[in-house]
């Protein structure tokens, strides 16, 4: 319900599984010994005894050896887990699409579970004819696929005051990025009609929260879509099972779960997650509202605090994220020296409006410590900023959408940690 | 193929919808189904329903249904959101962000007690005591005198005090017409660190998350393998797949109340050992007051209290703190007791 951005108290020792285990010189397993790897060199259970069978998982989950691949949540950062977040281990992934089981979570009641035949969709207010649909309805109307990242506008807040969390997943977990299939808003509201005084719409969930937003007519009728798949399959509970709307590069709280209804208005309602949350406040004390649209950033995943450096120097792979609410990625530098110089990463794939993208820098390290920092650029012609320019701006209680260019410290044993630089 | 390929491609043609196509899905909206959903209300007033209410009656109110997450004053209980005072913080070093010093408009408040509000049971208070909640908000914030009558009639004489306190996103001028230099090389002489995550030392420990996560599981299954061995004995005493039941039926009291292994006292009281244990045994949680009383009693939470202030916490325990307003179905209740005995 609450999120408090700062820790009031430093709690405890941290150990990092990735950053314990690392260290220089775990380079054993390229050196063939003498008498060769016994890897190779004696025969293996696997290579000899037979595996599982087709029928011993219907539905599968990753294997036991990834079983550190998960979503974490920050106990101090929330009163309970019924309302609160957790975070998408980005540091471990790599390509761009989100795996649905651990996509990041935010519930303000907590996960419902509701079956396709319970649910019903209604539009009202400044209408021709209010309706309503069912789950099966939704799957009649002309449907579309579409990648688009969902992040929380309060992604990285945590860092506005200082370099708080040690890890990708805690400073930038807050997104995940999916391939949606769903029915353009429009249709629905086409299918409704929309009277002329019409302005916004109100979009609410079913669940106990009541989570409500306002969108401008506009954005409505653009490119909101109302979706019930994601990455070619049901949504999950936690991500609003069955159908959940997706309102692309806008702040994750607009993208309503558990979509029950819809309501052209003539103003905005001014909910409390419009208002009291979701607002960013300024130095002065005035807070801006409306603030929908979240801008590039990009971070680079590996190495980071929790994907330490193992295999000392050498050819080594910088890889990262990049997104835009406002256009197309069209470019990520990176930097090792904590931003004296940059140099051009290459994006995995072009870039799309909405999406995210991949980038990779490679280089051959050469074992001295780095400052690594990514800068994204989109096709608005906006470039990511530092810190220090969005606290010029803006001041330190702003909270939300801070797309700040992020530092990772790697030392010469590869360990990565969160620094904030000069 | 050709044919093939032709035929789908007309067939394609004459489907696709041109914009104002309407498909005649759906069905017409019946007024109270509109009426029972489309609560919302807006600054201007729309939507506000009839009845009113005062802080007097609002102060008992909230004591009932929200004091034990925002306070009795609304000052908010561990990190539950403070309703209350931080007046002119807002341009201070972490503000104080409440009701009173920040909400630019009154609609939102009594919108989201009357939605979503109390946690756990929201859409349960009546019109009236929405308003006389509402009012006690107000009154605790000194925004109103505690006989100030709430309703759609008084509701513009409350006057907001950030009401004017919001710009709508500039973001424009401010900042895209700024950030758009990228320098590549000697863009700066030195880097020095000015802050370090380790130093404020507050990440969780990931192998911490780990075991917590895996614990109950594995103690769940241990047991259902032991169950063949002595049906007998072991079924009387405890049953896993009730249990197993009543794990998710503990969804709804997690908000406040903590169980198994690390847990503590939260809004509620740590429930390890909950089940035959005396009333109000845990020595360092303030209870309610009828608990200290059913305690001197010699009362003990054996099944058929636990059974009955589950069913009802406020008729087995009049003055109860807690806001939950009880299971409904017997066999919710009988499996949460069963899930409760694994944590003696």
């Amino acid at each position: 319900m609450t999120v408090s951005f700062k820790n009031g108290k430093a709690s405890r020792r941290q150990f990092l599984t990735g950053a314990a285990a690392a260290g220089a010189g775990t380079v054993a397993a390229s050196v063939a010994k003498a008498a060769g790897d016994p890897l190779i060199t004696e025969k293996q259970v696997w290579a000899q005894a037979t595996g599982d069978g087709v029928d011993a998982t219907p539905y599968g989950l990753p294997i036991e050896f990834e079983s550190d691949v998960v979503r974490r949540n920050v106990e101090w950062l929330t009163a309970d887990t019924i309302s609160s977040i957790n975070f998408t281990p980005i540091h471990a992934l790599d390509g761009t699409i989100t795996p649905q089981g651990c996509a990041f979570e935010r519930h303000h009641s907590g996960a419902i579970e509701m079956r396709k035949e319970d649910y019903r969709l209604m539009i009202n207010g400044l209408v021709d004819t209010p309706l309503v649909f069912t789950y099966e309805d939704l799957e009649r109307f002309p449907r579309e696929n579409h990648v688009y990242f969902c992040e929380c506008a309060a992604n990285t807040g945590m860092e506005w005051a200082g370099a708080q969390l040690n890890g990708a997943q805690f400073t930038h977990g807050m997104i995940h990025n999916m391939e949606y299939t769903g029915v353009p808003l429009r249709t629905l509201l086409n299918e409704a009609g929309i009277q002329t005084e019409g302005k916004w719409v109100y979009v609410e969930g079913a669940d106990a929260s009541s989570n409500g937003r306002s969108i401008p007519l506009e954005k409505a009728l653009d490119d909101v879509l109302v979706a019930f798949k994601a990455n070619g399959e049901a949504l999950r509970k936690e991500h609003g099972y069955p159908v959940r709307l997706v309102v692309p590069g806008w702040e994750g709280n607009m993208w309503v779960k558990w979509l029950r209804r819809i309501e052209v208005t003539n103003q905005a309602v001014e909910s409390r997650e419009e208002t009291s949350k979701y607002t960013d406040t300024l130095a002065d004390g005035t807070s801006r509202k409306w603030t929908w649209v979240m801008d590039a950033k990009s971070v680079v995943t590996s190495p980071s605090p929790q994907a330490p450096i193992k295999h000392g120097k050498g050819p080594l792979v910088i890889t990262g994220l990049a997104w835009s609410g406002r256009g197309a990625i069209t470019r990520v530098d990176v930097s090792i020296d904590g931003g004296k110089n940059w140099q051009e990463a290459r994006l995995g794939a072009p870039g799309s409006k909405g999406a995210m993208s991949r980038f990779y820098l490679d280089i051959n390290w050469d074992g001295q410590e780095m400052f690594l920092q990514s800068r994204a650029h989109d096709d608005t012609g906006y470039v990511q900023p530092t810190k220090t320019q969005l606290r010029d701006v803006r001041g330190l209680n702003s909270i939300y959408h801070n797309n700040c260019i992020q530092t990772w410290w790697v030392r010469s044993n590869g360990e990565a940690e969160n620094v904030e630089i000069s | 193929m050709s044919k093939f390929l032709n035929s789908v491609i007309a067939a394609t043609l004459l489907a696709s919808p041109v914009a104002a196509e309407k498909f005649g899905l759906g069905r017409a909206a019946l007024p109270e189904e509109i009426a029972a959903w489309d609560l919302d209300v807006s600054p201007d007033g729309t939507g506000l329903p009839a009845g009113s209410g005062n802080a007097i009656d609002g102060d008992e109110l909230f004591a009932e249904h929200c004091a034990i997450c925002h306070g009795d004053f609304a000052e908010g209980v561990d990190n539950w959101p403070k309703l209350a005072g931080g007046m002119d913080t807002l341009d201070h070093e972490d503000p104080l962000k409440t009701v009173g010093s920040y909400w630019p408009y009154l609609s939102t408040a009594f919108d989201y007690v009357r939605r979503s509000m109390p946690f756990g049971n929201a859409q349960s208070l009546s019109d009236d005591d929405v308003y006389a909640i509402t009012a006690y908000i107000l009154y605790s914030n000194d925004l109103i005198d505690d006989d100030f009558e709430l309703s759609k009639d008084t509701f513009f004489d409350v006057e907001m005090p950030n009401a004017d306190g919001f710009i709508i996103d500039d973001r424009a001028e401010t900042e895209y017409a700024v950030f758009t230099e990228a320098c590549m090389t000697d863009c700066k002489d030195s880097v020095e660190i000015t802050m370090r995550a380790l130093v404020l030392d507050v990440t969780p420990e990931e192998e911490g998350a780990e075991e917590a996560a895996a614990e109950p599981v594995v103690e769940v299954a241990a047991v259902v393998e032991e169950t063949p061995a002595e049906p007998e004995v072991v079924a009387a005493a405890f049953d896993a797949e009730l249990a197993a039941k009543g794990e998710k039926v503990f969804r709804k009291c997690k908000a406040c109340h903590q169980v198994g292994e690390g847990a503590s006292n939260k809004t509620g009281p740590v429930l390890n050992g909950v089940v035959g244990a005396s009333i109000g045994h845990i020595e360092d949680f303030r209870y309610s007051k009828v608990f200290g009383q059913m305690k001197d009693d010699g009362m003990v939470w054996d099944e058929a209290n636990l059974s009955a202030f589950l069913a009802k916490p406020k008729a087995f325990a009049k003055g109860t703190k807690m806001s939950f307003a009880g299971l409904r179905k017997d066999s919710e209740i009988a499996a949460v007791i069963e899930y409760l005995k694994q944590f003696q």
